[in-house]
């Protein structure tokens, strides 16, 4: 019998809590599985934010680390700083990145700190109850925009990948998404490039995964994985917006 | 090893070395700065790290990340920044990390000066940040103690795995001294086997301080204090002088004590029983100390460059047996020896008076 499919060793047999449909347990499986087959369990300590995924040691069999609110990159900075051969990633959503941890993401890549970051943006917050967050589009609804966000009252949504691309230190920085399959193996090369880069010690990496959220947007999984086609990935274009050369070749 | 002329400060970072320090994360702040002017150039020539942080925020969560895989590491600002670590500093101690923190006491509320103060006692001694915990806080009041107490900050830090806060003030970190350092560098540091530095051939290590079923949230808190106690008994340190047979013991920690020192010897030659009181942990406060050392008192008086913190303690260790009395100067200014003596002077005219 061949084994086609199985759990990665990076993952824990833990039953994941996240929502139906929620794509933080693809993510989560994705980074384990590059893990695995960089051989790194044994090299790599996690950090988890504070958010949906605060849960994610439970997840991650590997030293982690669980990190104040927005500040993962500061504690992943401390991690790196102290086991410089080690590889650290840290895991964080879109209000703990972009909100409240925006300092620490922007001088994280400014230093070109040699760690890598998974930036999942649902463009919501989904443990505190659906509010707003800096990446919620222009018009949607949150329970802190309950009549769609309005560019006049509460500004603009945030291109993560596309800011922290011009800073001098990131190495590779790009854009996937998890709402298909065609673009769930997308996001698994794009993870996979971002922990080789660390690894050859090019600079800061991050990747930002477009992910659903079905039960604060109100929508079934299958609605929720539409929307972000047709809503999201116009304003936020896939694709890489800073690649070092020769990086995993 | 022969003494050298050197500044509170810079005492401060050549001890961290010599302790085995070998990263520094931190934010400019007066009056604390040559302390990691001194170590941008001198860890480097260990193999250690300095790094300049984008805040007081990034800086203590990068001692946050750095103590959890293992690190002998620390920090170091005045009020106004310590306030903005105070988040991490929780966390720190929520996930039980050893750390050591350096504050440089300044005045305030909000900016207020860049002059000496010591009103951030409470926020020191109670916890300072969210939730039930304490810092392990030490409070040298010459260079050559700032020396001695910072080797000692980071082995209590390892003994408990609890954050300690070195406690100083504009005075003692700008002032030059004589000191002594210990001979030989530190190598051989504790194992810590709970770090996170990749799970090779064990199972994974969390650092963590959330629990999220309350009655392992009280649990974890229960076995925080249980730590808590075991400070009270065993690393409590005071300094008496001349409180044998004192009638007017002054209590005094850091700098103000040194003031207090010389105003019980103009006390003491104008014939009045006098003592000085100095608590060196401030937590645990040691309060068998202070009992032994008001044996004989009649009064005692609390000298603090604040508006009356430590004064609490006073009187909760002596259970309000002793009348306590307070005297003060905020804001930068420094208590006068003159003014500490006319103070004594008036409260052995008291004698067992309630003040």
């Amino acid at each position: 019998m061949i084994t086609i499919y199985e759990r990665p060793q990076s993952l824990t047999a833990n039953t994941m809590h996240y929502c139906p449909g929620c794509t933080h347990g693809i993510i989560h499986r994705l980074v384990a599985e590059v893990i695995d087959e960089l051989d790194l369990r044994e090299d790599t300590v996690g950090v988890c934010p504070v958010g949906c995924s605060v849960l994610a040691y439970n997840y991650f069999n590997l030293d982690m680390q669980q990190a104040a609110h927005g500040r993962a990159p500061a504690v992943a900075t401390g991690i790196k700083r102290v086991h410089p051969a080690k590889v650290v990633f840290a895991y964080q959503g879109d209000g703990d990145l972009a909100s409240i941890g925006a300092a620490e993401i922007v001088h994280a890549a400014a230093r070109g700190e040699k760690i890598s970051v998974i930036f999942v943006n649902n463009a919501i917050y989904g443990m505190t109850g659906g509010q707003m967050a800096p990446t919620t589009l222009i018009g949607q609804e949150t329970t802190t925009s309950p009549n769609g966000r309005d560019a006049a009252v509460q500004g603009y949504p945030i291109r993560v990948a596309e800011m922290l691309a011009t800073l001098e230190g990131s190495a590779y920085i790009s854009r996937v998404s998890v709402h298909n399959n065609v673009n769930v193996i997308k996001a698994k090369a794009a993870i996979k490039k971002a922990f080789q880069t660390q690894l050859e010690g090019k600079g800061f990496s991050l990747v930002e995964i477009l992910s659903t959220c079905p039960t604060n947007w109100g929508l079934t999984p299958l609605e929720a994985a539409k929307w972000l086609e047709n809503n999201m990935i116009p304003y936020y274009p896939l694709g890489e917006f800073k690649a070092a050369k020769e990086v995993g070749s | 090893m022969a003494k050298v002329l050197m500044k509170g400060n810079e005492a401060l970072g050549e001890a961290a070395v010599r302790a085995g320090c070998r990263f520094f994360f931190g934010y400019p702040i007066t009056p604390q700065s040559e302390l990691p002017h001194y170590l941008a150039q001198r860890l480097p020539e260990v193999g250690g790290l300095f790094l300049q942080a984008e805040s007081e925020v990034a800086a203590i969560n990068m001692v946050y990340g750095a103590a959890g895989a293992g690190a002998r590491v620390m920090t170091s600002s005045s009020s106004v920044g310590i306030s903005l670590k105070m988040e991490g500093i929780s966390y720190i101690a929520g996930a039980e990390l050893p750390c050591v923190i350096v504050n440089v006491v300044r005045g305030g509320p909000g900016l207020g000066g860049i002059q000496p103060a010591q009103s951030d006692y409470f926020q020191a001694v109670k916890g300072g940040g969210h939730g039930d915990y304490h810092l392990l806080v030490l409070a040298p009041a010459s260079v050559q103690e700032m020396v001695d107490l910072m080797a000692k900050a980071f082995d209590l830090a390892d003994k408990y795995r609890n954050p300690v806060m070195v406690l100083a003030d504009g005075i003692l970190g700008q002032m030059m001294e004589p000191v002594e350092f210990p001979a030989e560098i530190l190598q051989e540091l504790p194992a810590k086997p709970w770090a996170t530095d990749g799970a090779r051939g064990r199972g994974p290590n969390l650092i963590n301080s959330l629990y999220l079923e309350p009655e392992k949230l009280e649990e974890h808190n229960h076995r925080l204090f249980e730590k808590y106690r075991q400070m009270q008994e065993q690393e409590t340190m005071a300094e008496n002088y001349h409180t044998d047979d004192a009638e007017v013991v002054v209590a005094a920690y850091g700098s103000t004590a040194r003031i207090a020192k010389a105003a019980v010897d103009m006390a003491r030659k104008e014939g009045i029983k006098a003592g000085l009181f100095r608590p060196v942990t401030l937590y645990p406060f040691p309060t068998e100390e202070i009992n032994q050392a008001c044996a004989k008192a009649k009064q005692v008086l609390a000298v603090e460059m604040s508006m009356g913190q430590m004064i609490e303690d006073v009187k909760l260790s002596l259970n309000c047996r002793l009348p306590v009395s307070f005297y003060g100067r905020v804001g930068g200014m420094v208590p006068s020896t003159r003014a500490v003596y006319n103070e004594i002077s008036a409260l052995a005219q008291k004698g067992g008076e309630q003040a």
